[in-house]
């Protein structure tokens, strides 16, 4: 590949937000028959980049050419124009029409949708996508929507694809599917960048990788050449240990426990049946499933935010006293005594409050102390500053909104705040999903320092791998149910994986 | 190379934060574009001396020592308006229905002024007045206020309707109580007894209410930014979902603002009618209701700087009937010189914001 023009080759390009420099004088090639992974943590410009290559940013400064030749690229379309598609992370489909209208979306000429399908199915089977054409997006899991949104980009002509983090919302099955979708692509000849936090996958999947740090391109080589350590420390820029402590738990107690626990939404679903367990104190108890097997709700009920149709939530005292959860709302939990802390899973939609500044979001656990009227501000300003200092928060001061932080420090300050009660049961749902490696060990070590302090943790994970070193035992759900309890130590990933997708795991072979 | 290919004329993207300095230098910019805008159409359409024009603007607040009283006056109630609805709108709770509620308010101390004028002493007149024509304000939303909480009706259209409602009764309640019999009007109310009528300070006709609006002002200041209530009302207006997280009853506090928000209103009519204008009309609130949205938004719901946004609408809208008369054009074109002021004050937020990068400019070029 040494003397291939570069299907694309972005020169100096430099953007900035204000007064953030988001790309700064990058350069990257991108090469056709080549799976290029780009690696960096978050806020290091890597989605930026691509907006810009895909015609949603338009860059400050730079050039950018395609087989050699120089472009402008000022809208999508004009990216569509030169064979350019993107996969964003969050799906732009419209949910009433079918696969294939939504494919048609837009285009111009005759609508055909017969012609449509013919021509989807080909792509399809050229590929190995499983698509129905006829099927609507509403019934389709996340991975259906997400293999229409590639088979959209690849109706449209797209030979250099780009995929924002594809993995994040798919269960191991589906993705090792994907991989071998974009191989076989990459072996049509098509350049397909991705865009992911998860070592294993780089070095499983891609040809090269190239790297991002800070707006600024730190470099790129074959992925057989390098090391997911050394990868990382390219990424951090100093070396990162890449263990997850567990530690064995100590005098565990039980201190939650659910039985026959059932759940419907407001439209009459049923989104929890049955579920039954236990959590101990000084334990991580850890929750896998798909996106959507009811993992929300089953936090949502303990932390007494759900209406419940069935079931009961008690909490187990140190002396044994039990104390009945269900039907109280996170107030009323709270003035009995119980220290909950909850981490959920929309951190600037439920945990935090966006435009409001650090200082004020400590206040929200807290603002009702005292019987004056007026809030103390006082102490919250004090522990914002203490949770920025222990935490190595980045952020200009502690009166800046929350929403101008990284997705890392967000978390750091939300955890913060959640820890600093002192729980004796800590909720956390993908409490390092989006977060780059540096923060997302941060926050196990946090994690882990609680465990070792006797809190009972439940921690629902999306990243098996993660959640096999990390947990103590595995509950996994599968569509709102249980699908077995495993313990951590000694799991195997394939086994937890089938548990996911089929109620107690037991494979057809 | 072909040039024309390079890049589009210009793009459009997000500051950062700017020092106050600059803010105050856009806004001010842009309000010095907004004059000589003005001027020009002036010139064009009437043919009068913009300079003049402008001259009669000031005159219409600060001509006379009336006209300043009658400025003062002005911003007062219209502040008084604005306060009241400022706490629904940081809960994100749009309460159009500042009309109606203080209309309610209005009737109520007219109810008691005229029913009540033959069998209580004064004092006991004026302070059934106080209590009756809060509650009415606060009624008046609360109704609206609790069907949201209940069955997430939509406040808008409802305080809206309200308005109507409103509206309808006292005009019902003004041939009712008309005044001489025949006229459809109710007149001066004890206009020999002065009963009912707030004392006045001194020979200021209009003190007691500047002073009144005033601590309400302050009042309101602390309220939202250092009590509980208004760190509530703020959480719940980002993100209801985050105030159910942390165990804030929602429905409560929506409830409970909307009824401060109603009551402050009702204050309002309270001072119209009480102290102001000892009379009830179907429009003695004079629109307020839906100004005051304005003078909110303009302030960014901050009491405080409400008070120099309530300021600059009086201002104008004097202004506008002062040229109305001078020059003897419509009243119309000083609401069209007002529009077009506000339009470039609004505007200079745009630039506040965002940046415009034009093509070639830092950039080298080839």
């Amino acid at each position: 590949m040494d003397n291939k023009i570069p299907a694309v080759q972005m020169r100096d390009i430099t953007k900035r937000f204000g007064s953030v420099l988001a790309n700064d004088k990058v350069w990257l090639n991108i090469y056709r028959g080549e799976i290029l992974a780009l690696l960096g943590e978050n806020g290091s410009g890597k989605t930026t980049l691509m907006n810009m290559l895909s015609g949603i940013y338009f860059p400050d400064e730079g050039t950018i050419a395609i087989d050699g030749k120089e472009v402008v690229i000022r809208s999508p379309k004009d990216a569509f124009d030169l064979g350019i598609g993107m996969i964003h992370q969050h799906f732009k489909l419209v949910d009433v029409l079918t696969a294939a209208e939504n494919i048609v979306l837009g285009l111009p000429g005759k609508l055909d949708l017969k012609a449509a399908a013919e021509k989807i199915r080909g792509i399809c089977s050229a590929y190995g996508f499983e698509v129905d054409p006829d099927q609507k997006i509403y019934d389709m899991s996340v991975s259906q929507k997400q293999t229409v949104e590639i088979v959209k980009v690849l109706y449209r002509g797209a030979d250099i694809l780009i995929l924002d983090e594809p993995t994040a919302v798919l269960t191991p099955q589906e993705t090792e599917k994907l991989f071998a979708v974009l191989r076989n692509m990459r072996n049509d000849g098509k350049a397909v960048v991705i865009i992911t936090h998860k070592m294993h996958e780089v070095e499983e999947l891609s040809d090269r990788v190239a790297v991002l740090r800070h707006g600024q391109f730190i470099g790129d080589m074959p992925t057989a050449k390098t090391s997911a350590q050394e990868m990382t420390n390219m990424m951090v820029g100093h070396p990162v240990v890449l263990n997850i402590k567990r530690p064995e738990p100590v005098n565990p107690r039980p201190r939650i426990e659910v039985e026959g626990l059932t759940v419907r939404s407001i439209d009459g679903y049923l989104k929890l049946e049955d579920v039954s367990f236990t959590a101990y104190s000084g334990e991580i108890l850890g929750i896998a499933g798909i996106s959507g097997s009811g993992q929300k709700e089953l936090l949502e009920s303990i932390a007494g935010l759900q209406p419940v149709e069935a079931g009961s939530i008690c909490y187990i005292e140190d002396d044994g006293r039990r104390e009945q959860l269900l039907g109280k709302d996170p107030l009323s939990i709270a003035q009995m005594g119980v220290s909950l802390s909850f981490v959920p899973e929309d951190r600037l939609g439920m945990g935090l409050v966006g435009n409001m500044d650090l200082a004020d979001n400590m206040m929200l656990r807290s603002f009702r102390s005292g019987k004056s009227m007026f809030t103390d501000r006082k102490t919250p300003h004090t522990l914002a500053e203490t949770v920025v200092h222990d935490l190595e928060v980045s952020t200009p001061s502690v009166s800046t909104p929350v929403r101008r932080l990284s997705g890392g420090n967000v978390q750091k300050v939300l955890v913060g705040r959640e820890i600093s009660s002192a729980p004796t049961v800590l909720l956390t749902a993908y409490a390092v999903r989006g977060l780059d490696i540096n923060s997302s060990y941060t926050i196990y070590d946090l994690i882990n320092r609680q465990k070792e302090q006797g809190v009972a943790v439940i921690y629902v994970g999306e990243d098996l791998d993660v959640l096999l070193e990390l947990a103590d035992r595995i509950l996994v759900l599968c569509g709102g149910k249980v699908s077995g309890i495993v313990p951590g130590r000694g799991a195997k990933k394939r086994d937890v994986g089938l548990m996911m997708t089929k109620l107690g795991g037991k494979s057809d072979e | 190379m072909n040039k024309a290919q390079r890049s589009p004329l210009f793009h459009i993207s997000k500051r950062g934060s700017l020092p106050w300095y600059a803010v105050w230098g856009i806004r001010g910019g842009s309000l010095l574009v907004a004059l000589v805008f003005c001027g020009v159409i002036t010139s064009l359409v009437t043919g009068e001396n913009p300079l003049q024009v402008y001259a009669a603007i000031f005159e219409g607040s600060f001509g006379t020592t009336r006209k300043f009283w009658v400025l003062l006056q002005n911003i007062s109630m219209l502040l008084c308006v604005s306060l009241a609805v400022t706490p629904a709108f940081r809960m994100r709770c749009w309460n159009l229905g500042g009309e109606g509620q203080a209309l309610a308010g209005a009737l109520a101390a007219a109810a008691c002024m005229i029913c009540l004028r033959n069998s209580l002493p004064n004092w006991a007149v004026i302070l059934l007045m106080i209590v009756t024509s809060i509650l009415a304000g606060a009624i008046w939303a609360g109704i609206p206020a609790f069907f949201k909480a209940k069955w997430n009706t939509n406040e808008t259209l409802f305080t809206l309707m309200m308005n109507y409602v409103a509206t309808q009764l006292v005009a019902y309640y003004c041939v009712v109580w008309e005044s001489p019999k025949g006229s459809g009007q109710i007149g001066i109310i004890n206009p020999n007894t002065h009963i009912g009528w707030f004392p006045q300070i001194g020979p200021y006709k209009y003190l007691l209410n500047i002073l009144i609006v005033a601590a309400v002002c302050i009042a309101m200041y602390v309220y939202l930014s250092y009590s509980k209530h208004g760190y509530e009302i703020a959480v719940v207006g980002e993100s209801e979902r985050t105030a159910r997280y942390v165990g804030i009853k929602v429905n409560r506090v929506i409830i409970r603002t909307m009824l401060l928000s109603g009551a402050l209103c009702g204050l309002a009519g309270l001072l119209l009618v009480g102290s102001t204008n000892h009379t009830l009309t179907p429009n003695i609130v004079e629109g307020r209701g839906f100004t005051a949205v304005m003078v909110s938004w303009l302030a960014k719901f901050n009491p405080i700087w409400m008070i120099l946004t309530s300021f600059l609408l009086v201002f104008l809208g004097r202004g506008a009937g002062e040229i109305a008369t001078n020059f003897s054009l419509n009243q119309s074109f000083g609401d069209i010189l007002t529009g077009i002021i506000l339009f470039f004050i609004i505007g200079s937020e745009f630039f506040i914001n965002y940046e415009i990068h034009f093509r070639g400019s830092g950039k080298k070029e080839g």
